[in-house]
């Protein structure tokens, strides 16, 4: 039928594209009109808009919402599952132990789908929809930038629970993870303390591992390390012949890697193939904790070191509880690891905070949060109210057969926060 | 809107009622939707939903110029968050540069970059600049490698593949040039959209009604396309590219159209979503929302006019409902519908009208007189965009003996 009269022109075809004309012009006008009404508005309003975003939290009944918000689909579901669980477990506690200021915590989850614009439009969601007191979750870089713009806009209360690259203080997330100062760098302190002198840096190819090696190579350069070589892979690349050989050639005596996922089972065994050991060249790792050890295998890791600020095997009676209760609610074989604790930290915290404030306002919850303390798992942690990170012990950690990774050295009680690295002089020009 | 008194009388015209005239349907139907989306709409959803709704509004607009391109044309464009990728990081390094102010520096090159704006950023300063470079760069891309590509007669699955190829590397690239395009955390935290406080519910819905008002204007234009002679040639090229070519047309010169058009859309679709999500990243530009991207146009019926955006946003409606309701395992359930759909309807939601009225063998006039309706004699081929070479071949040859 289409192909019959294709050769022929058709005589009806001008009035037809006179009679298209009035509607699209009838959605041109409709357009230009609801984007001139905006405009007045929008100049009317101006900047009241951004902090007329009213909160909506209701705290008139014995609950109260807060919101978990983590990836339970995609690539990260994985990991990020453990903080899920682990963020049930303390609500689950401080329900029990009478919840927050006399209100039952009321848990509102929902799936980030391992996607950054996933993360930001359940944010908004929690925030506008659901009018949750508190947020809870992220881990990716990504996710986490998508979503600042969302509660700064909506002045909300983002608990972002995974050590991250630094460079961000935002009034409206606080950050319960490591930032640099208490994980890179004292991961080289450690290797400096360790007479290394010629440090390989290999890791995948985003925001996290690039700005750690940025940082690392300033503090080489002012500590008289030398940086052999700098390699990084896309991440899930798991062909790392050329990079081992090539480190393997540097001549290099430690390694410091920040690979994410699967990466890492790939690079470990290369590693071994060519006949590097912990003991000559140790490789020092962020990214590996003990959820990932089994998948790498222990056997391609066991000797190897990592840079936390929390392990399984931290020897305090905080951290032998919450061991246990996590045990008890998630089954023996399930290990706990820095993520998981950091999150349940920061559930507590936001507890230590609204009851410091008497209220669970964002003005005064952000007024209170300096100074507020808890012991944690992996020690005291104490909130920095300027930079809403918080000061945490810093554990380098060895990797044993057991899959379990121990203490080998621990900083000299807890760091403060420094995301901008301001207090060191050879980060000077780095942020 | 299209009154009947207006419209010309077609020849069958008088075996049915106005209403029923195919035209007086399509527009009856694209009048309705205009009401919906900007009267009804903004009236009955929150802020949160309206913004849920034009970012869904965005990716429809990738739809309809997927519609286009594999539903009429037969090019199954597996690639398009090139296009979406292009328009959103055009329209989210203006917005950068615009909140740096004048001369200023955007944060991320600061943080994790050398400090320095790079030299091809600086026109983006520029609003104008960057409306032209939406419109332009992504059909401008899309020119250049259909040319290459339709021209050497590659096309079906090889097509297929590397316009997915495509996708890949450009995610890749994106996420290796850290310092000049964010990497992985991409292009994010605008404050400003053209002036605008983004931080402000009003503009926000000012937003909305922009997204909701392109995507009408390119449905008209689709719509415009379809019933054209250009359209009329695309869909013979769809289903017998060479008898086309005997007939004297170039096929690769109308598929270079469709395919820059379908990227000009996606585009657009892209520069609209940055500043509704707030973010845009490698993530939105790979492989997975690239084949994302089909999904709703093959679930709501690829042919059809309004099948591919009302797939795409009932797509991502229920995947966000869904996920609402059932964070740990809503994905099966989008899993299901998918093989249901390309099971039991092959060619969409749109065509289950239609199946229904020749189930009952109800006499309905030719596809051709209704583009609403799918070419249903055609599904075969639309299935199978590239047939095999030889045996059309052979079916051009038979084609062209009969003609001599």
């Amino acid at each position: 039928m289409t192909s019959s009269s294709l050769p022929a022109p058709t005589p009806p075809r001008s009035s037809r594209a006179r009679s298209l004309a009035l509607p699209v012009l009838a959605v041109a006008t409709a357009l230009a009109l609801s984007a001139c009404g905006a405009r007045t508005a929008a100049g009317d309003t101006g900047t009241a808009g951004s902090t007329g975003a009213a909160s909506c939290v209701d705290t008139s009944g014995d609950t109260v919402k807060i919101g978990f918000l983590n990836s339970l689909s995609g690539t990260m579901a994985i990991s990020e599952q453990t903080v899920r669980d682990s963020l049930d477990l303390a609500a689950e506690e401080i329900n029990a132990a009478g919840g927050v200021l006399g209100k039952q915590l009321e848990v509102v989850a929902e799936d980030g789908a391992s996607e950054p614009t996933v993360f930001a439009e359940k944010a908004e969601k929690l925030i506008a929809s659901d009018c949750v007191a508190a947020v809870f979750g992220g881990w990716t870089s990504s996710s986490r930038k998508a979503m600042l713009p969302v509660f700064e806009a909506k002045d909300a209360l983002l608990f972002y629970p995974v050590q991250y690259e630094g460079l961000e203080a935002s009034p409206n997330i606080f950050y319960t993870g490591a930032t640099t100062n208490q994980q890179i760098i004292p991961g080289m302190d450690y290797l400096a303390e360790q007479g290394k002198k010629k440090v390989f840096l290999v890791g995948s190819d985003y925001v996290f591992p690039r700005t750690a090696n940025k940082i690392i190579n300033a503090y080489a350069e002012a500590n008289g390390i030398e940086i052999v070589g700098e390699e990084y892979a896309p991440l899930g690349h798991t062909d790392f012949a050329t990079i081992v050989n090539k480190l393997k050639a540097s001549g290099a005596d430690a390694v410091f890697n920040t690979l994410n996922g699967d990466s890492n089972v790939a690079f470990f065994k290369e590693f071994k193939n060519v006949g590097l050991t912990a003991d000559a060249v140790p490789v020092v790792s962020v990214s590996i904790a003990e959820e990932e050890v089994g998948g790498i295998g222990v056997e391609n890791v066991a000797g190897q070191l990592t840079a936390w600020n929390y392990y399984q095997t931290v020897d305090s009676p905080e951290n032998t509880t919450f061991v246990a209760a996590f045990k008890a609610k998630y089954g023996e074989k399930r290990p706990t690891s820095d993520p998981m604790e950091a999150a349940y930290t920061s559930l507590h915290l936001w507890k230590g905070m609204v009851e410091k404030a008497g209220s669970f306002d964002v003005a005064a919850i952000q007024e209170a949060a300096d100074g507020v303390t808890f012991d944690a798992p992996e020690g005291t942690v104490t909130v920095n109210g300027d930079n809403h990170h918080i000061a945490k012990t810093a554990y380098i950690g060895e990797i044993r057969e057991d899959g379990l990774i121990y203490p080998v050295w621990e900083s000299d009680g807890p760091i403060e926060p420094d995301p901008f690295l301001e207090g060191y002089d050879w980060a000077e020009g780095l942020s | 809107m299209s009154a009947p008194a207006t419209t010309a009388p077609a020849p069958n015209a008088a075996a049915r009622p106005w209403w029923r005239h195919p035209r007086v349907r399509v527009w009856g139907g694209f009048a309705l939707a205009a009401a919906v989306l900007l009267g009804v709409a903004p009236v009955v959803l929150s802020d949160f939903r309206l913004n849920l709704l034009a970012k869904f509004l965005c990716l429809a607009m990738v739809a309809v110029g997927i519609g286009l391109a594999w539903g009429r044309g037969g090019m199954l464009v597996l690639g398009q968050g090139v296009f979406f990728g292009l328009g959103g990081y055009l329209m989210a390094m203006h917005m950068k540069l615009a909140d740096a102010g004048p001369g200023g520096v955007p944060d991320f090159m600061l943080l994790y970059g050398d400090g320095v704006v790079p030299a091809w950023w600086e026109p983006l300063r520029d609003p104008v600049v960057t409306v032209l470079a939406i419109l332009l760069v992504p059909a401008g891309v899309a020119t250049l490698l259909g040319l290459a590509v339709f021209r050497r007669r590659v096309r079906g699955a090889y097509f297929a593949i590397l316009s997915q190829a495509l996708a890949a590397a450009f995610a890749i690239l994106l996420v290796g040039q850290q310092k000049v395009t964010g990497g992985t955390n991409g292009l994010n935290g605008f404050r400003s959209f053209f002036g605008y406080d983004l931080a402000d519910p009003v503009n926000k819905r000012m937003l909305y009604y922009v997204a909701a008002g392109v995507l009408l204007v390119m449905v008209a234009v689709v719509r415009l396309l379809m019933v054209s002679r250009f359209g009329e040639l695309l869909v013979a090229v769809r289903d017998q590219e060479n008898r086309v070519r005997f007939l004297g047309y170039d096929p690769a010169n109308v598929k270079v159209v469709a395919y820059a058009v379908a990227a000009c859309f996606a585009g657009v679709g892209g520069a609209l979503f940055a500043p509704v999500v707030g973010i845009v990243s490698p993530a939105d530009v790979g492989v997975i929302p690239s084949i994302g991207f089909l999904v709703g146009v093959a679930i709501g019926g690829r042919a059809t006019l309004l099948g591919p955006v009302l797939g795409a946003i009932a797509v991502s409606w229920a995947q966000t409902g869904l996920s609402e309701q059932f964070p740990s395992f809503w994905t099966y359930f989008q899993g299901a519908l998918f093989i249901l759909v390309v099971a039991f309807l092959p060619n969409g939601f749109a065509t289950l009208g239609g199946l229904w009225r020749r189930r009952r063998g109800a006499a309905v006039p030719g596809p051709g007189d209704a583009p609403a309706d799918p070419p249903a004699g055609t599904s075969a081929h639309a299935d199978d965009p590239g047939p095999d070479p030889a045996q059309d071949a052979a079916t051009a040859a038979r084609t062209a003996g009969r003609h001599a």
